[in-house]
């Protein structure tokens, strides 16, 4: 299939079929569901988060190749960082898939290899859904008066 | 009806100027029909000619152009009343067919319905035939109850028939299903809800386009369609409504056009079918689906169902052939249209829509706008295409060609 291979990488494809951070933690801190309510794709995310700190960070859901390999990529990006930098990394990954701002590979990992879905507008919503759960998940539990940090 | 059993399809396409287009190098292969169609020529003209010649508010100038616009716009309705058979001033136009529904909902609905009350659907309905209802239940505290899907794909008539009591008010239920292809007996469902002194409305947008459908035979109350999936321009839609019944409505929209007088006390309502069309309608759009209904009737319903069971069969066959694919909806292509929806394992409808688009092939994937259809059959989407009279048999093996490469593509077994 010419023409779809950056959309396509073997990277993408990879964390597609073996998906790091898959599963359910045992308590998590905070846990949030989001979905593309244009295709129905959906994930369900919990951190554990542990003095201001993403310690844990596990992930279910539904959804195409990019949504999930996505998914995938942003639970190794974001696993370990501070909330502050994990925001950061987010807003870094969205400008990136807006064509905003170049793919800073130190930041996000894997996730680099999503930057050619920005030529595919349709599929942006599909890469962003995790990160975007990602966002939610860590201002609901800022907005649980752990703000600021 | 017309005699003619088959469609001439390579000379039928010729009228079709977007079907010669390429998509990425390669022939276009639209199989998504069921969310919109392609225009044909005479559309198009009708509407260019109009804007060309005859441009003019309808029903007010006294000159001759507006005389000739409205002329246009009520032959168009009159055009749209023969291909269902109904009287023309049971014919309203609307934006498309979740406006006609809405209509109902609000100008009967809001009204009518009291607590308790219950309207009937079912679970293989478009979005556009239960959101209106909830809505409207809300506001009432009427109940919106979904009659059941069976495994097979078809309605649970058994069910259904317990589910129609003396509380039901209303029976909304789609005519032929957008994501299983399933043809309901929307026929005998009518006079279910008759003899339970229930109204009916037939959700007919994928019918109206692919079948001869005859409104009073049908024997519903209400039947809405939309023109932009037969061959149609987007922004026009209709409701077909039973006069007496459209009569003993109040208007839906107020506004100009739709009145008989306007005083500081109080105003009156037009005539029907007018009374429901508030302010300047989509004139242009009116007049392209006159001519749309005029060249499905010169093609003729009857040999459109007949092509499109043929391709329905073609398609089954078909994709059966693709290892590990699951299809739902009926077997049997008299009981179904020819849109089939269907998912491969680790392969999501998503990836094989932008998978198979490389290879020029426009198929739909997700939700179908039918989310309780989706959760009953277990899935969160399914891939779905959908022929009309202008696609041939051998687009169909382009389609097979193309998800087999696109399982190779992923690594498919």
């Amino acid at each position: 299939m010419g023409g779809l291979d950056d959309l396509y990488q073997e990277l993408i494809l990879d964390h597609y079929r073996r998906k790091r951070g898959e599963g359910r933690l045992d308590d998590p801190t905070v846990a949030v569901d989001q979905n593309n309510p244009l295709c129905g794709d959906e994930i369900h995310l919990e951190l554990g988060i542990e003095e201001g700190r993403i310690a844990r960070l596990a992930h279910t859901g539904e959804g195409c190749s990019i949504s999930q390999a996505s998914a995938s990529m942003m639970s190794e990006a974001l696993t370990g960082r501070s909330i502050e930098e994990a925001l950061a990394v987010v807003e870094h990954f969205r400008l990136m898939m807006h064509g905003k701002e170049p793919a800073d590979e130190e930041r996000l990992g894997d996730a680099i290899a999503l930057e050619g879905v920005a030529k595919y507008p349709v599929r942006i919503k599909c890469a962003l859904l995790g990160w975007m759960a990602a966002k939610d998940a860590i201002q609901t539990y800022q907005g649980n008066g752990n703000g600021g940090g | 009806m017309s005699t003619a059993a088959t469609i001439d399809v390579a000379a039928l396409r010729a009228d079709f100027p977007i079907l010669s287009r390429r998509v990425h190098g390669k022939p276009l292969v639209y199989l998504d029909s069921a969310a919109t169609s392609q225009k044909p020529r005479p559309v198009l003209e009708a509407m260019d000619a109009y804007y060309r010649e005859t441009n003019a508010n309808v029903h007010r100038g006294v000159y001759e152009l507006a005389a000739e616009a409205t002329a246009r716009y009520e032959d168009a309705r009159d055009a749209v009343a023969a291909l269902v058979g109904a009287p023309r001033e049971g014919v309203v136009f609307t934006k498309n067919a979740s406006e006609a529904i809405n209509l109902v909902a609000w100008a009967w609905g809001v009204r009518e319905l009291r607590p308790g009350d219950e309207v009937l659907v079912t679970e293989m309905e478009h979005h556009s035939n239960i959101v209106p209802w909830q809505i409207v239940a809300q506001i009432t505290g009427a109940v919106v109850r979904f009659a059941p899907v069976t495994p097979g794909g078809e309605l649970d008539m058994d069910a259904l028939r317990g589910m129609l009591t003396g509380r039901t008010r209303m029976v909304a239920v789609v005519h032929a299903s957008n994501v299983l292809g399933t043809i309901n007996p929307v026929a005998e469902i009518a006079a279910l809800a008759r003899q339970r002194g229930a109204l009916s409305l037939v959700d007919a947008s994928q019918s109206v386009p692919h079948m001869p459908v005859d409104v009073t035979a049908l024997g519903c109350d209400f039947l809405a369609f939309t023109g932009h999936k037969m061959l149609g321009p987007t922004g026009i839609g209709v409701l077909v409504g039973r006069p007496d019944v459209l009569d003993r409505m109040e208007p839906f929209l107020g506004g100009g056009e739709m009145i008989s007088n306007v005083s500081v006390e109080g105003s009156t309502w037009n005539d029907l079918p007018w009374k429901f069309e508030a302010g300047t309608p989509p004139i242009a759009e009116a007049v392209g689906l006159g001519a749309a209904a005029r060249y499905l009737s010169a093609v003729g319903p009857a040999a459109v169902r007949a092509h499109e069971k043929e391709m329905a069969a073609r398609m089954l066959d078909a994709l059966a052939e693709v290892e590990g694919i699951t299809i739902y909806g009926p077997r049997d292509p008299a009981r179904r249209g020819a849109a089939v929806s269907f998912s491969l394992p680790d392969l999501h409808p998503h990836d094989i829509a932008q998978l198979v688009d490389q290879e020029g092939v426009c198929v739909r994937a997700g939700h179908h706008c039918a989310k309780p259809l989706m959760r009953v059959l277990g899935v969160g989407a399914t891939a779905r295409a959908s022929a009309y009279l202008y696609n041939s048999p051998d687009e169909i093996d382009v389609l097979v060609r193309a998800l087999h490469s696109a399982r190779r593509a992923f690594g498919g077994r």
